[in-house]
């Protein structure tokens, strides 16, 4: 017989779980920001550039993360300058320089073959093997950036949505934006060695979008999504233990699932729609998209 | 720091990219509390021109001045209320009617992410104006047009300012919708509020507003609709010459 509570026995999978949760619910709050402003790709595209950025540090023999945080703030920067007048948009600008940036580093590896640290892991990450500097890092960034969310949530809401009306309303738009991709380079180079490069954008876009189509609130979403993201990355941790399988993989498909699920709830409740008019409260199915009348017969 | 007196626009030039003017030389002065509507076809610069009066854009020569009526804040700045063309915004925002609206106060102050008892009473009042009470939970995407563009009316309105400018708040709206808009606006504006629009309707809008100026890259006439709206004057600024005066 399975025993459920035989994961908590193990140091190493509390470890992996509290960090699991806590980048679940961190991405999903970023998330939301991330699509509302159309940047769905941006995970995807920072994380390579901090993966090009770790190998350079590496290979230059510092830090990992000084070295993923140098390669992603550029190319932050470098997006945020290409995209600014609007001539670009930010998803062509992601797709050029974060590729660039990642293949830069790669062709450092490939010119000096010094490869000591394993990439492997930040590729498909690895949660069970975070350090305890590893925890640190994750629990700070995570409560720094809730904070930063917190604090510019109305700046940054009227920036995405209206930006010109912004800057006439006295918004430092520019600054608040350059801001938000340094917090968001951040967010997801500690993401990288848990979840991994090439799974990131799951963690970051999936929740988001799916607590999206729950509601039409602003707050709510937010909400939603950090929910979304914590009990998927939870599950996904759990269900590791038990398949013996990646815990990252597990963790997006949990991610996908939980679209899937509110991709069909959202569905049912458009088509199964419960409402009420001359005093009697029903539901019953029908397309919503209209207003629409229909008349009860009383026997 | 004292009161906007009047708006001085000199030798004022723009472009978007080198030896393509979009205004070119534009001279104007708005008083306080005139009821302004700029006429003048697309491409003609009234968007580039209301977004140099807010500041969005930097002239490339000449002067945008704000008079104030104490001679000596020289670094006099009004507030400006801005309603932008509705066909920019994203529908599916995630945002209440409230919500816009309270955005108009959304600068420096609050850090706190909710809206405050305040601001609430505040949004109620400006609903009220706009007739729209009672809306203040609903999505945006739920809204008519002509609510909608009065959501962004209210956004403008929050924070009472002295100079409100419009650009084509009645594009694409039915003639009840643009009557209501153009109702609230003369309310306001006898209210003291300088009020500027730009415009594409010179049957209906420009020709009820109290001053009219003809733009296509610079000011070609100004005055109240009877004396401006005049077939040369509109061959200059449309190329029509077949329109008749109602």
């Amino acid at each position: 017989m399975i025993d459920p509570l035989l994961p908590f026995e193990y140091e190493f999978f509390i470890k992996g779980l509290v960090v699991s949760v806590l980048l679940g619910g961190i991405c999903g709050l970023a998330g939301v920001y991330i699509i509302l402003r159309g940047l769905s790709y941006v995970g995807h595209g920072l994380s390579h550039a901090a993966f090009g950025g770790a190998i350079v540090g590496n290979i230059v023999g510092i830090n990992y993360y000084i070295g993923a945080i140098i390669w992603s703030y550029l190319a932050s920067f470098v997006i945020y300058e290409i995209s600014k007048k609007n001539t670009i948009k930010p998803d062509a600008a992601i797709g050029l320089v974060t590729t660039a940036i990642f293949a830069f580093g790669v062709l450092l590896v490939s010119m000096t073959n010094k490869y000591t640290r394993n990439f492997e892991s930040l590729l498909f990450g690895n949660i069970l093997a975070i350090t305890e500097q590893d925890l640190y890092i994750i629990v700070s960034v995570t409560m720094i950036s809730a904070v930063f969310f917190f604090l510019l949530h109305k700046r940054l809401v009227f920036s995405f949505f209206d930006n010109e009306s912004a800057k006439i309303s006295g918004i430092k738009t520019s600054h608040i934006e350059l801001l938000f991709s340094f917090v968001l380079a951040t967010i997801i180079i500690v993401s990288m060695s848990s979840v991994g490069v090439t799974l990131l954008a799951s963690v970051i876009v999936g929740p988001a979008i799916s607590a999206r189509m729950l509601s039409n609130n602003f707050s709510n979403v937010v909400f939603l999504s950090i929910i979304i993201g914590s009990i998927a990355s939870f599950s996904g941790m759990y269900a590791s233990f038990f398949l013996d399988s990646s815990s990252g993989p597990t963790i997006v498909m949990f991610i996908t699932l939980g679209f899937g699920i509110t991709a069909l709830y959202a569905l049912f409740k458009k088509i199964y729609h419960s409402h009420s008019h001359g005093g009697i409260s029903h539901s019953h199915p029908h397309l919503h998209t209209d207003e629409h009348r229909h008349e009860h017969k009383h026997s | 720091m004292g009161s906007f007196e009047y708006l001085r626009i000199t030798g004022l030039s723009y472009g978007f990219s080198y030896h393509d003017f979009v205004l070119e030389g534009v001279n104007l002065s708005i008083p306080r509390g005139r009821f302004v509507s700029l006429v003048g076809p697309s491409g003609s610069g009234k968007t580039t021109l209301l977004k140099l009066l807010c500041g969005i854009y930097e002239p490339w020569n000449g002067d945008i001045e704000y008079i104030s009526n104490d001679c000596d804040s020289i670094f006099y700045y009004p507030s400006v209320g801005y309603v932008p063309q509705i066909e920019t915004i994203d529908w599916n925002f995630p945002v209440s009617v409230q919500e816009v609206i309270a955005m108009g106060s959304w600068n420096y102050k609050s850090y706190l992410p909710w809206i405050d008892k305040k601001l609430k009473n505040q949004i109620k009042d400006v609903l009220k104006i706009l007739g729209l009470s009672g809306y203040e939970k609903r999505h945006i995407r739920a809204l008519s047009g002509g609510e909608q563009q009065r959501v962004f009316l209210g956004r403008a309105l929050i924070k009472n300012p002295d100079i409100l400018i419009l650009d084509e708040p009645t594009t694409g709206l039915d003639y009840v919708s643009r009557e209501k808009i153009f109702d609230i606006l003369k309310n306001l504006n006898n209210n003291g509020m300088t009020v500027i629009l730009s415009t594409h309707d010179i049957t209906h809008i420009a020709n009820r507003s109290p001053w009219v100026i003809c733009f296509n890259k610079y000011v070609i006439a100004e005055g109240p609709p009877q004396d401006v709206l005049k077939e040369d004057n509109l061959l200059k600024t449309y190329g029509l010459s077949d329109y008749k005066i109602k």
